[in-house]
């Protein structure tokens, strides 16, 4: 398989202070990712999953080790690096949707562009197309109260999406959703692996996800008990 | 971007309302209290220049070193020419001579016996002449409780008050019994023709008023001043001006070597009114000052809650790409913006307040009856060309304070546990 690797994570651990002492989140983690994956990060509440992928999105830094992402190094970015880093080449989903409330949809995917500097007219065609790729565009000029659960979270993919980043994290995705608008929105995100591809990586215990999933990565108190690559274990059932 | 932030901030009622309440209601206070203050010490000083100190005085030099006791004897001679000279260099001012003088007055009986007398406060001012302005000045057609102003020679009008202590009529005849320039008797008769009332304490107890002329004659004083007034033609005092008038005049006219030439003082120079003029200056400082204060700890609380609510918002910016500079700054632009807009209305509720204090004043003669201060019964807002401006100091100050210390929590706080408030 010849795919160019986009995250290297080597021996990284994450100690967070608790007390007088650390607790260690995040165990010695080696994983690298290549491009175009969809990838789950699995593993009971509390295993590190989303500490994980708060060092991958250059949120916050590992305590040793190192994470590369998009051939950065997480631990020497400045503040303003790591912006950057998020705001070109990095999509965000959360658990709860995280829509700015006082905006409309095609404001709220706008958003990312704005940050961008993106000239008007391309930045139209780009929000109305990523609008367009979750189905939502009748409801272009709704406020985030006025829609569903699904709906919210797809226009957060389309926020995630609309900057085409090369990368995009998604925390727990299908959580607040019903299983219809769970398979909705993950339809939808393996469209877009496929078509753009995207790198997905999820960080999720929703047996839903794993269906989709083509690797599973499973996490156990900080550290990483399994590594599989699905097309390979269908491939050999 | 811009244009984005604005928006939002327009929908979020929350975000806009109640800052701007805040600002809008600080911010009126504020004028309003400025005004008023600057009304008071204006209307203060108002009445020290009509009835004491001018807008400028001129004086000779050793009058001034004992200006306390009025001493005639130092008066300055040829006071026409001074005030001719005076008028010629400042068009724009009006001068006018006054005498002030101590003595004993005296109500004969039928026999022309001593029937009562008391010790007056002498003031020769010019009562005839058309273009004085010293009737409008001192208010005399208005504070004419009894009779009417004199209108020739040998009349007199009398405080109300000191009348009534010396049983004495309109039409009654008195005698002043005071000392002429060169300090021998002087005696004149005068008839009273009208009684006034100032509404101040410090003139109503012993006054009494004549014409300048006839002062003159009885003192002895012919052509001469112990008090030459200025005034502005617009009636108000302007102390820059003042100060420059005083500098010229000085400069022109002053020698040290000779003590009876003459000098002049701005209003600001006389009366320890410097004192009360820099008094107003800093209280009017300290309001602004807790005004500031005051609505920079509200709205740094309302900024605190306001950014707790938004903490998530902020997580999220981050998250998208934002860095935490360019939130800062757009916090704070928004509370420029919130600043400006609270400033602006509250600015216009203070004025309208204001104005309306400024047409009718509030009347304070119940509670100054027995003040011996020169002070006005009617106080009245006074609407300067600072108050237009100043709300915008603690309007802007206070939301631009209380947004960067509510916001420094977002510098304080890990990008990662921003974030995490998503969670929540
Ligand atoms: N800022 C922090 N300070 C201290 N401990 C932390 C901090 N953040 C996370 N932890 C701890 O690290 C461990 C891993 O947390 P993490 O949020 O990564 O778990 P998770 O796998 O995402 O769990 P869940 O499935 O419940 O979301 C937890 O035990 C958590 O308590
Ligand atoms: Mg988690």
């Amino acid at each position: 398989m010849e795919k160019s690797s986009i995250i290297e994570i080597n021996n990284l651990i994450k100690r967070f202070p608790v007390g007088g002492g650390f607790f260690t989140a995040l165990d010695d983690i080696n994983l690298s990712f290549s491009k175009g994956e969809f990838t789950g990060i699995v593993g009971p509440s509390g295993s590190g999953k989303t500490t994980l992928l708060n060092i991958l999105g250059s949120l916050d830094v590992p305590t040793e080790g190192e994470a590369t992402v998009l051939d950065k190094k997480i631990s020497t970015l400045s503040h303003k690096q790591a912006a950057q880093l998020r705001n070109g080449h990095i999509g965000f989903i959360f658990q709860t949707y995280n829509l700015l409330p006082v905006y409309t949809v095609y404001e709220n995917v706008e958003f990312p562009l704005l940050l961008l500097k993106m000239p008007a007219r391309e930045r139209e065609k780009a929000v109305q197309e990523a609008i367009e790729w979750v189905g939502l565009t009748d409801k272009i000029k709704s406020k985030p109260a006025q829609l569903s659960g699904g709906e919210s979270q797809r226009v957060a993919i389309a926020r995630a999406m609309v900057k085409k980043p090369e990368l995009v994290l998604a925390d727990e995705p299908t959580a607040n959703l019903d299983s219809e608008n769970s398979h909705h929105i993950l339809r939808t995100m393996e469209k877009l692996n496929n078509d753009l591809n995207t790198t997905f990586i999820f960080a999720t215990h929703d047996e839903k996800v794993m269906s989709y999933l083509k690797r599973i990565i499973r996490l156990e108190d900080g550290q990483v008990v399994k590594d599989d690559w699905m097309e390979l274990k269908e491939a050999a059932s | 971007m811009i244009k984005f932030l604005i928006k939002g901030l327009i929908r979020d009622r929350n975000r806009s309302m109640f800052p701007i309440l805040t600002v809008t209601v600080g911010v009126s206070l504020t004028v309003l209290i400025h005004c008023w203050v600057t009304g008071i010490f204006s209307d203060m000083i108002d009445v020290n220049a009509r009835f004491s100190t001018g807008h400028v005085k001129i004086m000779s030099q050793s009058y001034l070193e004992n200006i306390d006791q009025s001493p005639n004897d130092l008066a300055l001679m040829n006071a026409e020419d001074i005030i001719a000279e005076a008028e010629s260099i400042f068009s724009d001012m009006n001068f006018t001579t006054r005498i002030r003088f101590g003595g004993l007055l005296d109500a004969p009986d039928e026999n022309g016996e001593t029937r009562s007398q008391g010790t007056v406060m002498g003031l020769g001012i010019d009562l005839f002449s058309t273009n004085s302005g010293e009737i409008d000045r001192m208010n005399i057609q208005t504070s004419l409780m009894a009779g009417e102003i004199p209108n020739e020679s040998g009349e007199i009008l009398i405080s109300k008050e000191f009348a009534d202590n010396l049983e004495v009529k309109l039409g009654d005849p008195v005698t002043l019994i005071s000392s002429t320039m060169y300090g021998s008797m002087a005696m004149q008769n005068f008839t009273v023709v009208g009684m006034v009332e100032f509404g101040m304490s410090a003139m109503d107890r012993g006054a009494i008023i004549i014409d300048l002329a006839d002062a003159q004659y009885a003192l002895d004083m012919v052509d001469a001043a112990s008090e030459i007034v200025g005034y502005f033609d617009d009636g108000i005092y302007e102390d820059e001006q003042a100060q420059l008038v005083v500098k010229d005049y000085n400069a022109r006219f002053l020698d040290v070597t000779d003590e009876f030439s003459p000098i002049m003082q701005s209003l600001r120079q006389q009366n320890q009114l410097d004192a009360m003029l820099s008094y107003s200056e800093a209280m009017i400082g300290i309001i602004v000052f807790i005004f500031v204060l005051a609505m920079s700890i509200v709205l740094w609380n309302a900024g605190l809650l306001g950014g707790i609510r938004r903490y998530g918002e902020y997580g999220l910016r981050l998250a998208i790409g934002e860095n935490k500079g360019h939130v800062f700054r757009s916090m704070i632009s928004e509370s420029v913006a919130i600043g400006i807009a609270g400033s602006f209305i509250g600015s216009i509720i203070g004025l309208g307040f204001a104005l309306y204090l400024q047409v009718y004043g509030f009347d304070v003669s119940q509670f100054t009856q027995k003040t011996t201060m020169m002070i006005p019964n009617v106080y009245r807002a006074h609407i300067t060309p600072v108050a237009y401006y100043i709300g915008f100091v603690p309007g802007l100050f206070s939301t631009v304070l209380g947004t960067a210390l509510s916001g420094i929590g977002i510098y304080r706080r890990k990008t990662a546990d921003l974030f995490k408030e998503l969670e929540t």
